[in-house]
């Protein structure tokens, strides 16, 4: 937890001034029962008036002071606080927009945002709490320790029996509630879960009619939680009312040897008063601080989750004098290359890959589901880094390449289109923000998205997204394409990334690329043989290995995989052109 | 229906949860971190029902009231017998006064703290079966409500109303109830035992009361305006979270990071600067009540000394008051921290119960159970929209013989999927009839008619689990042999047995370990599993590779057989086998026939057919 003290540095100051006015509010609030057992002792007891009135406008006074101390460190422990978890927030978010995708398959984009708000949030708050009532409790309990000892050491004696009673208790409950409550946040994940998954698969349980199944596994899991709730919060319940008796008997013992004190040793009545009074305000903070222990376990609980973000680090790691200029026409070279998802897991994805893409050509990916495509265009970009083996563009190993310039220069549309809220032109011109409207629209053209944008009433300032309107899927690959087109790269990936269109827009998106993109290296994953046939070479991956490679006539005569792929698709283009002649 | 329609937009409230305005911690210096969430609209009616739900333990929950009263009433005592064991037996030297009083302090202090347990105790119990309650109801709402709600809403949102909204209410449940009647209690006993005491002290005593009430106003009022800025910026920031880290890839491919991390920084900064302003705002209710504590014991001690001075009161007198003047001042300090809590409870509440007073959509269905369905469906002159102003479907007929092939064909947006959806009751039609087996589906039981459709969707969704519960989702009561028997029929079996545990695999959430592809060979094992009269797949291979797909084909043709099935695909290529195609087009049926007569109609579907043909030959050719 003390490694993010850090992030309080900018605000020393105020971290210091914070704890000083604090001092300030409980010096005056510790001065109230001195003061007042000098009215009873010096005034009443001795009959003086003017003392009285005095000593009362003194209060008066002194609880004033009190206030400016409180509001002072309310001030400077909030800004500090709240500065503190605005950097800190930063900082995590640059961090996680530098992890790899490995390190997002690792620690989901759920739990991502949570550790971004809840447990900065929860961090906050503790350092506002830090800088306020950890100061406060423990300078009360210093302060009326200090004043009950000059107004007598042996009636003090009975602290020394009640405060480690205190701590005993709080560190036992502490112990046994710990896992408890750690137990609890489990069960209620399992809660989350149940709920999550129902809700987004709430048409597959109404088809099956599942509702009475699924509402079973969420009694289960909402059962199981409750009953960890209601035994964490029982142990927790016993805190109080013990603590408050171990005070009250205090009290009770003060009283009985306060007046025995008072007869034999001459304490005066106002001091016995007083005594009671400051004993009351030292236990009450010892109160105070084990109820703050529970806030220390749960700011624990999401230091630890931020820290673990942030120990996170990206294994795609920059070679120090990473060529900036290497990608020039595009020429990729795979030699040996071996990838596994698990650096554990001697399952490999892809094994022993060698083939290489010349500058300008063109490159399609089939093979069946699982068979590792996706995985395979993935490495051009570092998006993973292979296992063994070796990628180069241009003769330079990727590994050596900057990797804002190999990014840069390589066009990636993902087999789902993800698009930001904002007009279609800047989600258009994500990768370029500084390219002009012709150019986004040419690159619209090209994607066969011009005319379908043109439609739309907004046209190119079509807000998407939570409030604007929502595209098809086609729509929104053809704008994810758009989008690669526009950073004039010069390798494009398109991975099954015209799925979603019909044949007539994806073989004209085709087209398109062919006459307009004819500089560009192109890699392209596709299911059907007709996306593929034009391809300058086809290579067919079957269970993480090259299974065959050549031109779509080649294949037919060399692969029976690729026969047998062709004649799943061709059945019926064969029988229609029967009916046609 | 109309009905159903009028009710179902909900008010969208702010972005769910995210962080801030928490409560605070307790304690004289913390003050609370008021959440000036949305207010209550209808305060009264929804503490109504959350008292009904409470009430469903009436007899615990009446154990709690008699030990919280007895509680309060404990902790009035002690101050009273301080103050008399000051005055008659410490200042005048009764020892065996003394010990009276020592012992019965000690036994008052020792019954309060059982007391208290004891109310803790059962009060916990009665809180978490609350919301468990709350919870489970919720849940099981969700389950009937129709799948247009569901549409409408995000889940982000659905979620937050089960789990930060109901974690409000417990909350609340817990404390702010019994120390609200603790409060109140102690408040009149006190004020009770003050005025038996001494009248005129009594009165300076409650000098400070309107000053408590003004400045704790001045300061929520205040906080209500910050919190408010800072929940905005707050929703704002969140939103920006969800949506870059869940496109971070998109991000990074493009280099964006810097660009999004200045844009995060710019909303976080506008947080930040409100958030200081509600922290500074609610953090000042501490200070200030206390010093309204210590401005009261100051004047407690003097004008007490004064009338001690003149006879007017005991030492003993002013030494209870002083102790009272706190135990007055702590309910009302807790009573404006309490109000805040339960405010920000009741519209979570309220938000539930918003839930929870949608219709069902099993309210208006038929109750007619068919045991078995042949599976003669009857589209007849349906219409359909999902806004009450436009029209999806328009007049659409069609009919389908049990056992029939029925493939949908047409662009996207035509209404394919609604037609599915209208089948399956997803969505009610608004004009015409839907029969299966000459009867109007509106005259069946929902589950009844859906138990006998299987359904297979483009989004192919899995369920944490493992493996074999997934596919057996489909037929609870099937063996391991029907499950993986199922499993083989959707060439499923080839990648299960791959995986290190079989068909014992847990699968993650949301089934990340597993492709796309994998998952859809899971669901429709499911749907084979399922063996229904009536057979849905909307884009159901649209996922796998072509030879897969092949495969799967060939065990659909199985399954189709004897079953009246409809199928949605964008290749052509495999519905050319059907019984009949429909071409939908602007909510119409366009044309409809085998895939002979359709091509020799030389219409809508001759020209889709061709451009998908024709790009295949002359690929082929080039």
């Amino acid at each position: 937890m003390w490694k993010l003290k850090s992030f309080l540095k900018p605000y020393w100051l105020w971290c210091l001034l914070a704890p000083l006015l604090m001092i300030v509010e409980v010096y005056m609030d510790l001065l109230q029962p001195t003061l007042m057992a000098s009215i009873v002792d010096k005034g009443i007891m001795m009959n003086n008036l003017p003392h009285i009135v005095s000593t009362g406008l003194m209060m008066l006074g002194i609880a004033l002071i009190g206030l400016i101390g409180g509001a002072g460190c309310t001030i400077f422990s909030s800004i500090a606080s709240q500065n503190f978890g605005n950097d800190l927030r930063v900082r995590l978010f640059e961090h996680i927009e530098s992890f790899s995708n490995r390190n997002l398959d690792r620690l989901k984009t759920g739990s991502l945002i949570t550790r971004l708000t809840n447990d900065v949030g929860q961090l906050q708050t503790f350092v506002q709490m830090i800088l306020r009532s950890f100061v406060r409790s423990p300078l009360l309990l210093i302060g009326s320790l200090v004043m009950a000892l000059r107004i007598s050491p042996v009636l003090t004696l009975i602290l020394a029996v009640s405060v480690p009673l205190l701590f005993l208790i709080l560190f036992v409950l502490i112990k046994l509630s710990f896992p408890l409550f750690a137990k609890m946040q489990a069960k209620l994940d399992g809660v989350n879960t149940v709920l999550q998954e129902n809700l987004s698969g709430i048409r597959v349980i109404k088809a099956f009619v599942r509702a009475r199944q699924e509402q079973k596994r969420f009694q289960t899991a909402n059962k199981d939680y409750t009953e960890t709730a209601i035994k964490a919060n029982r142990l927790m319940a016993l805190n109080m009312p013990l603590m408050m008796l171990i005070l009250n008997a205090s009290i009770a013992a003060v009283l009985w040897f306060g007046g025995l004190q008072s007869w034999n040793h001459g304490l005066p009545v106002g001091d016995l008063i007083a005594f009671i009074n400051y004993v009351t305000q030292l236990l009450m903070s010892m109160l105070m601080l084990s109820n703050m222990l529970t806030f220390v376990s749960r700011a624990k609980v999401s230091a630890d989750r931020v820290e673990e973000v942030m120990a996170v680090t990206s294994e795609i790691d920059q070679a120090p004098g990473a060529d900036h200029e290497a990608v020039q026409a595009g020429r990729i070279e795979f030699s040996q290359v071996s990838f596994a998802y698990d650096e554990e897991d001697e399952n490999l994805v892809l094994e022993d890959i060698s083939f290489t893409v010349h500058p300008g050509e063109t490159v399609a990916v089939l093979g069946a589901t699982g068979a590792g495509k996706s995985t395979l265009v993935s490495l051009i970009p570092r998006l993973y880094d292979v296992s063994s083996g070796s990628i180069r563009i241009d003769g330079t190993d990727i590994r050596n390449i900057h990797l804002d310039h190999l990014r840069s220069r390589i066009g990636f549309v993902m087999q789902q289109s993800i698009l930001f809220t904002g007009t279609i032109r800047d989600n258009i011109r994500f990768g370029r923000p500084a390219a002009t409207d012709e150019e986004v629209e040419q690159a619209a053209r090209i994607a066969e998205a011009h005319d379908f944008i043109s439609a739309l009433p907004d046209g190119y300032d079509t807000l998407l997204g939570q409030r604007g309107i929502n595209l098809s899927g086609g729509q929104k690959q053809r704008l994810s394409i758009a989008r690669a087109l526009l950073i004039q790269p010069a390798v494009l990936i398109l991975d099954d990334s015209t799925s979603a269109l019909d044949a007539a827009t994806d073989s004209r998106v085709r087209q398109q690329l062919k006459q307009q993109m004819r500089a560009c290296t192109t890699i392209m994953i596709a299911q059907r043989v007709s996306s593929v046939i034009e391809a300058d070479r086809i290579l067919i991956l079957e269970n993480g290995r090259i299974a065959a490679q050549g031109t779509h006539e080649e294949l037919l005569r060399s692969s029976e995989i690729y026969r047998d792929i062709r004649q799943s698709q061709l059945k019926g283009e064969e029988q229609a052109a029967h009916v046609e002649s | 229906m109309s009905n159903l329609n009028n009710r179902m937009p909900l008010p969208m409230p702010g972005r769910p949860g995210g962080f801030g305005g928490g409560p605070g911690g307790p304690g004289p210096g913390g003050g609370h971190g008021a959440p000036a969430k949305v207010r209550a609209k209808n305060r009264g009616a929804t503490i109504k029902r959350i008292w009904s739900y409470l009430n469903r333990q009436r007899s615990a929950l009446i154990l709690v009231y008699v030990f919280t009263v007895l509680n309060a009433i404990f902790s009035l005592i002690g101050p009273f017998l301080l103050g008399k064991a000051i005055d008659s037996a410490v200042i005048p030297g009764d020892y065996g006064a003394l010990v009276h009083f020592c012992l019965l302090l000690l036994g008052i202090y020792l019954l309060g703290s059982v007391v208290a347990w004891v109310q803790a105790y059962i009060m916990t119990a009665v809180s978490q079966k609350t919301v468990f309650e709350l919870r489970r109801d919720l849940f099981g709402k969700y389950q009937v409500l129709p799948v247009q709600f569901f549409d409408t809403h995000a889940n982000g949102e659905l979620m937050s109303r089960a789990t930060n909204d109901i974690d409000n209410v417990s909350n609340t449940l817990s404390q702010s109830v019994t120390q609200l009647l603790n409060s109140l209690i102690t408040l009149s006993g006190s004020l009770v035992i003050m005025l038996a005491l001494n009248v005129p002290l009594t009165v300076v005593t409650l000098l400070t009361i309107p000053l408590f009430l003004l400045s704790s106003r001045k300061i929520s009022g205040l906080g209500r305006i910050y919190f408010k800025t800072q929940q905005r910026h707050l929703g704002e920031l969140n939103g920006f979270i969800e949506e870059t880290v869940t496109g971070l890839k998109v991000v990074k491919q493009y280099r964006r990071e810097e660009a999004e991390a200045k844009r995060f920084r710019v909303i976080s900064g506008n947080l930040n600067k409100a958030g200081i302003k509600a922290q500074i705002v609610s953090g000042l209710v501490g200070p200030v009540m206390n010093t309204i504590n210590n401005l009261s014991f100051a004047l407690i001690a003097g004008a007490g000394g004064w009338m001690a001075y003149h006879g007017l009161a005991t030492v003993g007198v002013i030494v209870s008051f002083l102790n009272y003047s706190k135990q007055f001042g702590r309910p009302i300090a807790e009573l404006a921290n309490q109000y805040n809590l339960i405010q920000s409870a009741i519209a979570g509440a309220e938000r539930v119960f918003e839930v929870m007073d949608l219709n069902s959509e099993y309210e208006n269905q038929g109750d007619k159970r068919p045991d078995k369905l042949t599976g003669d469906v009857a589209f007849e002159d349906v219409s359909f929209g999902y806004k009450p102003d436009t029209l999806i479907l328009n007049g659409v007929t069609f009919e389908a013989r049990a056992g029939e092939k029925i493939a949908l064909v047409g662009p996207t947006g035509a209404g394919k999927t609604t037609i599915i959806n209208l089948l399956t009751r997803f969505y009610e039609i608004s004009g015409g009839s839907i029969r299966i087996d000459g009867q109007d589906i509106r005259e069946l039981d929902k589950n009844a008619l859906r138990s006998q459709i299987g359904i297979v969707l483009q989004d192919a969704h899995v369920f944490s689990g493992t493996i074999r519960e997934n596919i057996r989702f489909g037929r609870l009561n099937a063996t391991d042999r029907e499950v993986e028997e199922a499993a083989r029929l959707a060439n499923a079996d080839g990648f299960i047995a791959r995986l290190s545990h079989g068909y014992d695999t847990m699968l993650e959430p949301e089934g990340s370990n597993l492709s796309h592809g994998q998952r859809q060979l899971l669901t429709i094992a499911r749907a084979i599993l399922a063996d229904p009269a009536i057979l849905i797949l909307d884009e159901a291979t649209s996922s796998v590779d072509t030879r897969t797909e092949m495969h799967i084909q060939q065990a659909m043709k199985t399954l189709m057989k004897g079953r009246t099935s409809f199928v949605i695909a964008h290749r052509l290529s495999t519905i050319q086998d059907a019984d009949r195609i429909l071409v939908i087009q602007h909510g119409a049926v366009a044309e409809q026939g085998n895939h002979d007569q359709l091509l020799e109609h030389k219409g809508v579907y001759f020209n889709l057919y061709n451009s998908q043909f024709k790009q295949a030959m002359e690929a082929e050719v080039s």
